[in-house]
């Protein structure tokens, strides 16, 4: 079976690190920042980012899929 | 009309609406034993957005994420990331999973399990772990519809004769159409969540603080300690936050009814774009969150934190308004409801019973044992929410540390051939002990880490350690380059 693309696997890490290892960084109440905490703030950008990534690694993907000498 | 009469006038209506929509959509064919659990593999985006929209949105999303950041504050943010971070999982797990799917006719997760690994025995303990990390699901499920009567009716109507009535809808419902009902009455129940979140998340604020920045503002000046982790909790801090937020991850895809899901989209590419679009739903959730802060300052001394939600919804609106939250709540809980019962039942007559004790029978008749599981399991979890008392969140949590175990046989299943049936069944059973021991012991979080996460990294080591020192098998079937 083909395995997903490193570029596509990189833009898939991207949004775990942003979320969830990097918590202490962004868990604080200010700056706030559209009337909101900065850690809902945050992880609300992120929600909004996540589909911009997986969009990336989607056409990244689709990249592999399509057969040598065809297609852009 | 009194307060209670009105409210409960418009959730009644609203129930009765979603459910026969739910009757209606099915009718004009008959199903078979296919037909019934995955829709004829014909479902276009559209609906399989809207069936799997339609189970994330549960009881628990409304009531137990605004009853946590009510009663727990900061560590609910967790709900926040696991959404969007399981399915940027699913993008590269689940387009894999519905080839091996296609090439095997696979309607379940443990048909997975015995095609991968060549083992009934296997699949039929993946189907036990399934069955009991349903259990406290679907208690939160009852629990939720509990609450949202007693509340709607100004206590009125008790818990017990609410979640009654419910299951007996539930059990209906499910008997006459199968997932194309569910997938209908997810429609409505959708439509109506985002006008009860919108309402809520925007209204409540906006009366009480006038909005939410002000709101933030007032709860940041009072309580700056209850918006970060951990919170108004003693040891929910940014391990277990990181640790939370990976189980459940990981575990999301793994529930058997997401699994089955998984095998209805119509093709791997509509599970590629899904994957996509699915986080811009959970912005919805940020509305809820709004709410159970707001309710901090607005009802200080609530005993049960999964009563805040509706609770400031009835000091806020009128009864008319807290019917249709109410309505819109309820059928959020049937909808699921309805799937994990559907699942459970056909995992037990299909997957369980049939293999090992009884190869022999029919189609017809595994389709009726899977009804009269229906039944069983509908009554089973009624008396375990007529008697339960954890928080609606807590209740998710202890199924996520057992339905995760499942995580390493199928991702290693997928995509490392070394990995054998001893191996992921050694691997399960140290996972799904240790996370029972230690949550049964209170020891939850343990080294600060959730413990269904700890319970996880085990069952790792171990599935890896025995698949290594086994024999791997002759042909594992794992999907070939198309």
């Amino acid at each position: 079976m083909r395995t997903p693309s490193v570029g596509a696997l990189i833009l898939g890490i991207v949004p775990f690190v942003a979320m969830c290892f990097t918590v202490p960084l962004w868990d604080r109440v200010q700056p706030l920042v559209l009337g909101l905490p900065f850690n809902l703030f945050w992880l609300i950008l992120w929600i909004v980012l996540t589909p911009c990534c997986i969009w990336g690694a989607y056409r990244l993907e689709s990249r592999a899929d399509a057969p040598a000498g065809r297609g852009p | 009309m009194t307060s209670a009469a009105s409210a409960l006038t418009v959730l009644i209506a609203i129930v009765a609406f979603g459910t026969l929509v739910g009757f209606l959509a099915g009718s004009r064919q008959r199903m078979d034993l296919e037909q019934w659990t995955v829709g004829g593999r014909g479902f276009g985006i559209v609906l399989v957005f809207l069936l799997m929209a339609g189970e994330i949105y549960t009881t628990f999303a409304f009531l137990g994420v605004s009853g946590w950041a009510y009663s727990r504050g900061g560590p609910v943010l967790y709900v926040l990331a696991y959404l969007s971070l399981a399915y940027t999982a699913s993008f590269f797990i689940l387009p894999q999973l519905w080839e091996v799917g296609r090439q095997h006719r696979l309607q379940t997760q443990p048909d997975f399990f015995n095609i991968r690994y060549g083992n009934r025995y296997l699949a039929g303990f993946v189907c036990v772990v399934g069955i009991l990390a349903f259990i406290p699901y679907l208690q939160l499920q009852l629990d939720g519809v509990g609450i949202i009567v007693s509340v709607a009716s100004f206590g009125h109507i008790g818990r017990v004769p609410a979640m009654t009535v419910t299951v007996g809808l539930v059990i209906a419902f499910v008997f006459a159409n199968g997932v194309r009902a569910v997938a209908w009455v997810s429609v409505v129940k959708d439509f109506l969540m985002i006008i009860a979140a919108v309402a809520i998340g925007v209204g409540i604020p906006l009366a009480h603080f006038g909005g939410i920045g002000p709101m933030f503002v007032a709860l940041a000046h009072a309580q700056p300690q209850h918006l970060t982790m951990p919170g108004a909790t003693p040891n929910l801090g940014h391990s277990w936050y990181i640790s939370t937020v990976l189980l459940t991850t990981l575990g999301f895809y793994m529930w058997p009814h997401m699994f089955s899901a998984t095998f209805t989209a119509k093709s791997a590419d509509t599970l590629r774009r899904n994957a996509i679009v699915m986080p811009l739903y959970t912005l919805t959730l940020a509305l809820v969150f709004f709410a159970g802060f707001a309710t901090v300052l607005i009802l200080p001394h609530l005993k049960n934190g999964d009563l805040a939600l509706l609770t400031v919804v009835s000091q806020t609106f009128p009864a008319w308004f807290l019917g249709v939250i109410g309505g819109a709540g309820a059928l959020t809980a049937m909808v699921p409801a309805a799937i994990l019962l559907l699942t459970g039942a056909t995992l037990f007559a299909k997957n369980l019973y049939r293999p090992i004790f009884a190869p022999a029978m029919s189609d017809d008749a595994v389709a009726r044992l899977a009804r009269v599981m229906v039944i069983l399991m509908g009554g089973i979890s009624l008396a375990l929410a007529i008697h339960g008392s954890s928080t609606l969140v807590s209740l998710l949590l202890t199924g996520y540390a057992m339905v995760t175990q499942c995580f390493p046989g199928v991702v290693l299943g997928l995509y490392w051939r070394r990995a054998t049936g001893p191996g992921v069944f050694s691997g399960i059973v140290v996972g799904v002990l240790t996370a029972v021991l230690l949550m049964s012991a209170h020891l939850d979080p343990v080294l600060g880490l959730n413990a269904g996460f700890f319970a996880l990294c085990l069952n790792f080591v171990v599935t890896v350690a025995v698949s290594l020192a086994t024999p791997a098998r002759a042909a594992a079937v794992v999907p070939e380059p198309t």
